[in-house]
């Protein structure tokens, strides 16, 4: 079992997250934190200072944080993308989809499980933030 | 129709597998019902009353006669010898065991079939009109761009822990038989300058807050589908509210928002959307659109039709509609019978269905929302024979859109959020009109019978509906007027005080002898309720 999960290489950010508005209203934080219910695009212009976000899922069906996750990619973002709380095993396959290369679950994982759930489907049918080639690509090539 | 090629059936084989782990893991004690119940909903897996339910999905509701022989099969294997279609075009089992349900899914895979996000906060099976490819009135066939959006919608990672569930339905005619307005998205393909496009309209749907949905754009390109499908969806991901699951439909956000403020957002992500990639080229449409072309029609097939056989002139009359093909027909098979469960088949009509779409209508069959079965095109040289068949088997009642050919709901008898049955009470109105001269007579009337809130029976819109609630513990039926899921999307109004089963039938009577005293001409229940108001009608219930 696992508390914490990674899915890069580059050196664990040591800095603390702090929140939106703190991280909005400080010049020179290079972690933030964000609630589901909050905006991920306020952070678009400020993304080049930015080493860590952390994106909260308060429970594993709220997931408004998939999208928040989407959008930081879709804008660039290339540091770490952390999902905390409610992360489950059986979703882990799609947070990675959506973006997110660091997992802080409240409760701890089975990384056989996890593994086993990462490389079960060989194909996707949309194309995400994640460039995996959709399977429409593939038939037309 | 749509054959998978070898991504398609990887696709639902690997969810077999994941399926049949996680059963594992369940059956072993490593995961709590509660961890498990999320991954169950995603394959259509519900705890009802007694059992588990089954919600099989039949993509926009067509299927061949190996898919439906196989459903026969799950019926007479897995389950108590019967199914039940549903309103959403898929069919049901009602008494599944947990530990069967993944060879129940590899069965399905073997015909190219699944149980893929048929429940859960999801996107959920995509709909269409049930006479799409045969239909006289169709501007295109809508499946092909049905089925791109079914691929798209399934194991979307961003839209699969939505608010609330989010329903699609594309249609291709102005008739709206598929309740189109009445979805959370609904499509109509249309023309502009000679290209096909979709128009979308957002934030429809029944459940306790009943709502017409806007249109929001009149027309998007067939290259930029999905792009603007993902802008609607993200708008409401990241903004329908998420703290009461009775506010949570996407028809609460456009309602709040307003349609104009909820369309600029969509329009902004779509400008966004639209950069990234995410629409497959048009060649991928075309690929689609060749597996529906049309079956090889008899050109040379005569119009003509012996009806001297008196039952069986009702039954054309009633159940049959124009094709586009002259010499063809698109004939619809009652599930309806006096007395029965509307929608639900036995194994032995399932299979007798699947060998009569086979013989007579090129190996296609249709589930309509109606809880129906349609066999899309037959020869009409062959109906005779067609309908002697069905009758045998208790699958002609001549009664399409007629009082007893009711949608209703599971209710009580199976369902773990119902307040009251809806069953017993169809088969008690079927039973009560069950003179056909009489039910022709009242000429078109859509009855439409939910057993709690939530309308899973599309009481809303009924011509007249009817709403089970909980009274003190005894069941209670509200009587509804006025509602319509066609082209002419209207939402029923609730008479007065509700009534005792018994009471709420008497008060369906009252209610039709108006309507025939009042009416005029040709005019159908509909038309006269519009016409004479509410009123009237109330006067003659409560006096």
């Amino acid at each position: 079992m696992v508390e914490a999960i990674r899915f890069r290489d580059d050196d664990v950010h040591e800095e603390p997250a702090v929140s939106l508005d703190a991280f909005l209203d400080q010049s020179n934080a290079t972690a933030v934190r964000i609630e589901a219910g909050e905006d991920a695009r306020l952070l678009l212009p400020l993304l080049d200072r930015l080493a860590l976000i952390e994106v909260d899922f308060p429970v594993f069906g709220d997931g408004r944080g998939y999208s928040a996750a989407q959008i930081l990619r879709e804008a660039g973002y290339k540091g770490e993308l952390r999902a905390s709380g409610d992360v489950l095993v059986d979703q882990i396959a799609y947070m990675r989809r959506c973006g997110f290369d660091a997992f802080a679950p409240d409760a701890p994982i089975d990384a056989r499980v996890m593994d086993k759930a990462l490389e079960l489907y060989e194909e996707v049918y949309q194309g995400t933030t994640d460039s995996r080639t959709p399977i429409w690509k593939r038939r037309h090539g | 129709m749509y054959q998978y090629d070898k991504y398609d059936q990887q696709m639902v084989d690997t969810r077999v597998a994941e399926f049949r782990d996680q059963v594992e893991r369940r059956l072993a004690g490593e995961l709590t019902e509660d961890q498990f119940k999320p991954l169950r909903l995603m394959n259509g897996l519900y705890l009802q009353l007694h059992a588990y339910m089954l919600r099989v999905a039949i993509p926009y509701g067509t299927l061949n006669s190996k898919q439906m022989r196989m459903l026969g099969h799950i019926a007479r294997k897995y389950d108590r010898d019967y199914g039940h279609f549903t309103t959403r075009q898929n069919i049901q089992y009602n008494w599944i065991k947990l530990e069967d349900a993944p060879d129940i899914l590899a069965d399905l895979a073997s015909v190219e079939m699944h149980a893929i996000q048929t429940s859960g906060n999801c996107i959920r099976n995509i709909s269409s009109d049930q006479y799409a490819g045969a239909a006289a009135d169709e501007i295109a066939d809508p499946r092909p761009w049905a089925e791109i959006l079914r691929q798209w919608s399934s194991f979307h990672p961003e839209f699969s822990y939505l608010p609330r569930k989010f329903k699609i339905a594309v249609i291709a005619s102005d008739d709206d038989r598929a309740a189109m307005r009445l979805h959370d998205i609904g499509i109509q393909l249309v023309h502009k300058d000679g290209e096909l496009g979709a128009k979308f309209y957002v934030g429809g749907g029944m459940g306790r807050t009943p709502m017409i949905a806007p249109e929001i754009r009149d027309f998007v390109p067939a290259d930029e589908l999905i792009s603007y499908a993902e802008a609607c969806l993200r708008v409401y991901n990241r903004y329908g509210r998420r703290d009461n699951k009775y506010k949570a439909r996407i028809k609460i956000l456009v309602h709040e928002l307003g349609k104009e403020e909820y369309t600029r957002q969509v329009e902004e992500e779509f400008a966004h959307m639209k950069t990234l990639g995410l629409n497959p080229p048009v060649e991928e449409l075309a690929r689609i659109t060749q597996y529906f072309a049309d079956p090889a029609f008899d050109t040379g097939a005569s119009d003509d039709l012996d009806l001297s056989d008196p039952d069986f002139k009702l039954w054309v009359d009633q159940n049959t509609v124009a094709h586009k093909q002259p010499g063809y027909a698109i004939a619809t098979i009652s599930l309806k019978p006096k007395g029965g469960i509307p929608g639900d088949a036995s194994s032995a009509q399932i299979d007798l269905m699947a060998d009569l779409a086979e013989q007579y209508s090129f190996d296609e069959m249709r589930v309509t929302h109606s809880q129906n079965i349609v066999l899309p095109h037959v020869k009409k040289s062959d109906l005779y024979a067609l309908w002697q068949k069905l009758d045998e088997a208790d699958l002609a009642p001549a009664n399409l859109h007629l009082i007893t050919d009711s949608i209703a709901c599971p209710g009580l008898d199976y369902c773990s959020l119902a307040n009251a049955r809806s069953i017993p009470l169809a088969q008690k109105i079927s039973e009560r009109f069950a003179d056909l001269g009489r039910q022709r007579e009242l000429g078109e009337l859509k009855l439409k019978i939910s057993g709690c809130i939530n309308a899973c029976g599309h009481h809303h819109a009924g011509h007249i509906g009817i709403l089970g609630v909980d009274r003190k513990g005894t069941e209670n039926y509200q009587l509804l007027l006025g509602g319509s899921a066609a082209e002419d999307t209207s939402l029923a109004k609730i008479t007065g005080p509700g009534f005792d089963e018994d009471g709420v039938i008497d008060a369906i009577e009252t209610v039709t002898d108006l309507y025939l005293k009042e009416r005029q001409e040709d005019e159908r229940f509909i038309d006269t309720y519009r016409r004479v108001g509410m009123a009237a009608f109330k006067e003659a219930i409560y006096g």
